[in-house]
C-alpha cells in the first residue's frame, strides 16, 4: 500500500530526502494542472511548477497537520499562480489572462481544437476568482466543501460563485449564437 | 449536456499533459534543493522556527526585533542565513529566480536587476501566434539578460557540471543586503518593499486584473437653457477610435468603461446619405441639416448636422509622402498589436500610388529609421522592412516623433502631402509622457505642414488619452484597430480621407433662437468643445475633414411648451421678446483651405422643415452610445429599442457596418 501523503510529509519534515522526492514527484501533475487551468498556458504552468517544486523544500515546513497534504497543497499552488498573474498584470499589463497564443497552436489536434477555442473564450471571460475555483470544483472535482477549505472561502461562496460561473457561460453561449 | 458540464470536458480533454523533461528537471532541482537544505540545516535554524505562514524573512525579522539581541551575533547571524539562503538556490543560479514565491532573495534580486526580468517576461510569455513556444524561447536568449527561461533553453547538462557556477555575485549580493539590514533597519527594508512581499504569502487576497487603458474623456455635456447661453461651439471630430474600442470589448466579453465611449466617435464611425457637393462647387463640402423626432425622449426633437466633404478624383491626387512611425516596443508584441499592424500597413501599400514615398521609423528604446524614403511601387522593399519589424524594449515616443518629422520634412517636395502615420498602443513611457507636453511638441510640429494620424492598435494599457492628443493637436485622425476588417476600412475604403485633408481647423457654432427652443443638449463632442469666442479666432486649433469624410453632429432640443424642460424659467429674468420666427437656430461653420491661414465662413439658418436625411440610424447609434455611457438624458430607453430603431433604418448597408452594429447592440443588451 502507498504511503500516505501525510506519512511522507512527517518523514520529509525530519530531513528524509526520499519521502520529500516521492511526494513531488506524486503531485507534479497536480501543481502543473493547477497552474495551467489558472494561467491558461502550458509554459506558464511548467514554469510555476518547477518554481513551487523548488520552494517546496522550505514551504514543506510550514505544513501542519490539520489538513489534508492535497488541501494545503491545491492553497499553495493556487497561490503561487496568482502572485505570477499579479505579476503577469503590473509587469505585462495584459488583460486578457487565460490562453496565450502558444497554448492554441501547440495543443490540440483537430478533434480538440473547437473545444479547445470555446475553452479558451469560456476561462477568459471568468474573472480570476470564479476560474480558481473551476480549476478546483470542475478540474479536480473537489466537493464545494474541500474547494472553500483550499481558497479559505465559506462553502456558501463556492457554491455561489459557480452558479456565477453558469452565468457567464449562458451569456457567452448568447452571445456565440450573435457573433456567428 | 449544461454549461458546467461542458467546462468539466473540455478542463478534462485539452489540458495538456506535463512535458516529462520539464517535470523530471523540476523533480531534479527540487530534490537537490532539498538537500542542500539538509545540509545546511544547522544554520538554517531560524527557517524551521518561522511562524506558518512566514517566510525566511519573518524569522530574521522576528529575530531583530527582540531587544536584547546583541550586535556582534546579529551580524554574525545575518552573514550565516543569508549564505543559507544562497546555497538554497544554488541550482537556479543561471536564471532570476522568480518572484512569486515571495522568497526574500529573490525579490532582492529582482529589485536589484528589475528591467531585464521584464523584457524577458515579455518575451516568454507575449509568444505570438503561430510560433511554437520552443522558438520563442529560442529566441528568448536575445534578451539582455538570462532568466529561468533562457536558462530552460541552455543545455541541461551545464547546469549539472557546474552547480557551483558563478556564485560569487549572488553571494555578495545576499551579504549585502544582509549588512544593510543591520544598518538600516527593519523599517527601512519594509519601505523599501524587500520585506514586504510577505504579504503576498498564502492568504493573500487575489488583486483584481487592472485594465490599465486610458481614455480621454469629460463629463456627459449637460442640458443648456436656450436664453442664458444660447450659443453652442465645437470642433469637428471624425475619429472613430471609440466605436472600435467599444466593439472590440463586447465582442471579447470585457467590462466596457463608461468612459471608453465617445458618443460622437460612434455616430461618426457610419457613412449616411448625404448629398455630395457638386463639382466646382464654391466649398469643398455640403451641410445638412434635419429635425427629427428624439427615439428616447417623445417631447424633444433631434437637429442632426451632417457635413459631406467631398472626393477628388484619386487618380489626380498630389504625390504623398508617408512616414510610418510604428512603436515597437515590448508591450506590442500580442498578436493584434504588431502583427495585425504589418499586416494592415501591407493592406495600405497597395492603394498607394508608384509616386508616393514611404519611409519607416520606429521607436523602442531608441528611435531608429528602418526604411530610409522608398518609392511605394517597391513594394518588396517595403514589405521586407515591414516584416523584420520585431517587438522589444520601452517606448521613445518623443524621439521617434522628432525623428518622423525630421524624415518628413526631408522627403516634402512642392504640391505633396506629407503625413506622419504613427501605429501604437499610446504606452509613450519614456521620454514625453505627459499628454500636455506631447500636446505642445505636436503644436510645435504641426505647423511645419506635416500632418499627423494615429492608429492605435491592442488594448490593456492602451492610451487612448495619448492618442486623443496626438490627433487632435496633429491635425490627424485617430482610429482604433482591432481587427483585420477595421484595418482594411480605415487604410484602403477610406484612405484618400484619411490621408487628404480637404478642410482645416473646422469648427461649428450654433446659437439657438430661445422663442422656439428652450433647452438644448450636444449629444458627445464633450473632448472637443470650444469657448464662444474661439469660433472667430482663426489661432484656435480644430479638427480636419478629409476627402469624402462624414461629419455628424446631433443635438437635442426641448421646444418651448414642451413638457420635457428640465429648468424653471427664471423669476427675474427679462421675458424674451416674442416672435414669429420659426427657425430652430442659426448654424455657423468656419474652415480653413489646406495651407490657408485665414478662415472661411458658412452660415444656414435651422428650420423645422429641413428633410430628414437618414436621420434615424444615427439617432439609434447616439441612444446606443448614451445607453452604453450611463447617460442621464435616454430615460427609459434600451437596447431593444435602440435595436429596433436601427433595424428599421437599416438600409441598403453595403459593407455591413451597420448590422455589425445591430449585433453589438445585441451583445451589449445580454451583458448588461
Amino acid at each position: 500500500m502507498e504511503t500516505s501523503d501525510e506519512n511522507l510529509v512527517t518523514l520529509a519534515q525530519a530531513g528524509d530526502a526520499a519521502a520529500f522526492s516521492a511526494l513531488v514527484s506524486r503531485h507534479y501533475d497536480l501543481i502543473h494542472r493547477i497552474g495551467y487551468r489558472i494561467l491558461g498556458s502550458q509554459v506558464e504552468a511548467q514554469d510555476m511548477a518547477q518554481d513551487l517544486c523548488l520552494s517546496l523544500a522550505t514551504k514543506i515546513k510550514n505544513f501542519r497537520a490539520e489538513s489534508k497534504f492535497t488541501t494545503w497543497l491545491y492553497r499553495v499552488a493556487i497561490n503561487a499562480a496568482r502572485d505570477r498573474l499579479r505579476k503577469r498584470s503590473t509587469r505585462r499589463k495584459i488583460s486578457e489572462n487565460w490562453g496565450d497564443y502558444e497554448t492554441n497552436s501547440r495543443a490540440a489536434d483537430a478533434k480538440n481544437r473547437a473545444q479547445l477555442d470555446w475553452l479558451n473564450q469560456a476561462m477568459k471571460t471568468l474573472p480570476d476568482d470564479l476560474r480558481e475555483t473551476v480549476a478546483l470544483v470542475l478540474g479536480e472535482e473537489l466537493t464545494h466543501d474541500a474547494t472553500a477549505n483550499a481558497l479559505n472561502i465559506s462553502p456558501g461562496t463556492v457554491s455561489w460563485r459557480m452558479s456565477e460561473v453558469k452565468k457567464h457561460l449562458r451569456a457567452l453561449a448568447q452571445s456565440e449564437e450573435l457573433i456567428r | 449536456m449544461n454549461e458546467l458540464d461542458k467546462l468539466q470536458a473540455a478542463l478534462r480533454d485539452t489540458t495538456p499533459a506535463p512535458n516529462a523533461d520539464a517535470k523530471a528537471e523540476a523533480l531534479r532541482l527540487a530534490a537537490e534543493n532539498f538537500a542542500h537544505l539538509q545540509e545546511s540545516a544547522p544554520d538554517a535554524r531560524p527557517i524551521s522556527k518561522a511562524p506558518q505562514k512566514g517566510s525566511i524573512w519573518k524569522g530574521i525579522t522576528s529575530m531583530f526585533n527582540r531587544a536584547n539581541l546583541r550586535p556582534a551575533l546579529y551580524a554574525t547571524s545575518c552573514l550565516v542565513v543569508a549564505g543559507a539562503i544562497f546555497t538554497n538556490y544554488q541550482p537556479i543560479q543561471d536564471g532570476l529566480p522568480t518572484l512569486q514565491d515571495a522568497e526574500p532573495i529573490t525579490s532582492a534580486e529582482v529589485a536589484q536587476a528589475p528591467e531585464p526580468a521584464v523584457l524577458a517576461e515579455r518575451a516568454e510569455g507575449d509568444a505570438v501566434a503561430n510560433r511554437l513556444p520552443q522558438q520563442a524561447e529560442e529566441e528568448a536568449p536575445q534578451v539582455p539578460s538570462s532568466t529561468s527561461k533562457a536558462a530552460n533553453a541552455a543545455p541541461l547538462g551545464a547546469l549539472n557540471s557546474q552547480p557551483q557556477a558563478k556564485p560569487a555575485p549572488r553571494k555578495k549580493r545576499a551579504m549585502n543586503q544582509s549588512l544593510d539590514l543591520e544598518s538600516s533597519g527593519i523599517a527601512q527594508l519594509e519601505s523599501s518593499g524587500i520585506v514586504a512581499p510577505l504579504s503576498h504569502q498564502d492568504d493573500a487576497i487575489v488583486a483584481p486584473q487592472p485594465n490599465d487603458d486610458q481614455f480621454a474623456s469629460a463629463p456627459e455635456n449637460a442640458v443648456k437653457v436656450t436664453a442664458q447661453d444660447p450659443v453652442s461651439t465645437f470642433s469637428i471630430d471624425v475619429d472613430t477610435a471609440s466605436y472600435a474600442y467599444v466593439r472590440s470589448t463586447l465582442l471579447n466579453g470585457g467590462q466596457l468603461r463608461p468612459d471608453a465611449v465617445r458618443v460622437e466617435e460612434m455616430v461618426n464611425y457610419f457613412t449616411y446619405d448625404y448629398a455630395a457637393p457638386a463639382k466646382n462647387a464654391d466649398t469643398p463640402f455640403t451641410t445638412q441639416i434635419s429635425v427629427t423626432q428624439t427615439p428616447w425622449n417623445p417631447d424633444t426633437q433631434l437637429v442632426q448636422i451632417g457635413i459631406q466633404g467631398e472626393k477628388p478624383a484619386v487618380e489626380n491626387r498630389p504625390p504623398l509622402n508617408l512616414v510610418f512611425l510604428i512603436d515597437t516596443s515590448g508591450s506590442m508584441q500580442n498578436a493584434n498589436k504588431l502583427p495585425l499592424l504589418k499586416q494592415s500597413l501591407s493592406l495600405m501599400l497597395g492603394e498607394l500610388h508608384p509616386t508616393d514615398q514611404v519611409a519607416i521609423v520606429t521607436y523602442a528604446g531608441s528611435a531608429g529609421t528602418v526604411l530610409e524614403p522608398t518609392n511605394a511601387s517597391e513594394t518588396a522593399t517595403i514589405l521586407a522592412a515591414l516584416d523584420a519589424l520585431n517587438a522589444g524594449g520601452s517606448t521613445a515616443g518623443g524621439a521617434g516623433l522628432r525623428a518622423a518629422y525630421a524624415l518628413a520634412d526631408q522627403m516634402r517636395a512642392d504640391g505633396e502631402i506629407s503625413r506622419v502615420l504613427l501605429a501604437t498602443d499610446g504606452d509613450f513611457n519614456v521620454g514625453i509622457n505627459n499628454p500636455d507636453d506631447m500636446k505642445s511638441f505636436i503644436e510645435k510640429n504641426r505647423n511645419s505642414g506635416t500632418y499627423l494620424s494615429v492608429l492605435g492598435f491592442g488594448r490593456g494599457n492602451y492610451r487612448d488619452d495619448m492618442m486623443q492628443t496626438l490627433a487632435q493637436n496633429g491635425n490627424g485622425t485617430a482610429a482604433y484597430i482591432d481587427a483585420l476588417a477595421e484595418a482594411q476600412k480605415t487604410l484602403v475604403d477610406q484612405l484618400a480621407g484619411a490621408l487628404f485633408p480637404i478642410a482645416n481647423d473646422v469648427k461649428i457654432q450654433v446659437e439657438f433662437n430661445p422663442s422656439v427652443v428652450a433647452e438644448y443638449r450636444l449629444i458627445g463632442y464633450e473632448t472637443r468643445a470650444l469657448n464662444r469666442e474661439d469660433f472667430n479666432n482663426d489661432k484656435v486649433d480644430a479638427g480636419e475633414i478629409g476627402a469624402g469624410h462624414q461629419v455628424t453632429a446631433l443635438y437635442e432640443i426641448t421646444p418651448v411648451g414642451s413638457p420635457a424642460i428640465r429648468n424653471d424659467p427664471l423669476r427675474y429674468a427679462a421675458d424674451a421678446a416674442p416672435s414669429d420666427a420659426t427657425e430652430i437656430g442659426s448654424f455657423k461653420l468656419r474652415y480653413k483651405s489646406p495651407g490657408a491661414t485665414e478662415s472661411q465662413l458658412i452660415t444656414t439658418p435651422i428650420t423645422p422643415f429641413e428633410t430628414p436625411t437618414d436621420a434615424g440610424f444615427a439617432a439609434a447609434i447616439a441612444g446606443f452610445g448614451q445607453l452604453l455611457k450611463g447617460s442621464d438624458y435616454t430615460k427609459d430607453y434600451s437596447f431593444d429599442d435602440a435595436i429596433t430603431l436601427a433595424t428599421q433604418t437599416k438600409g441598403a448597408d453595403p459593407f455591413g457596418y451597420r448590422a455589425e452594429a445591430i449585433r453589438l447592440m445585441k451583445l451589449a443588451k445580454l451583458r448588461k
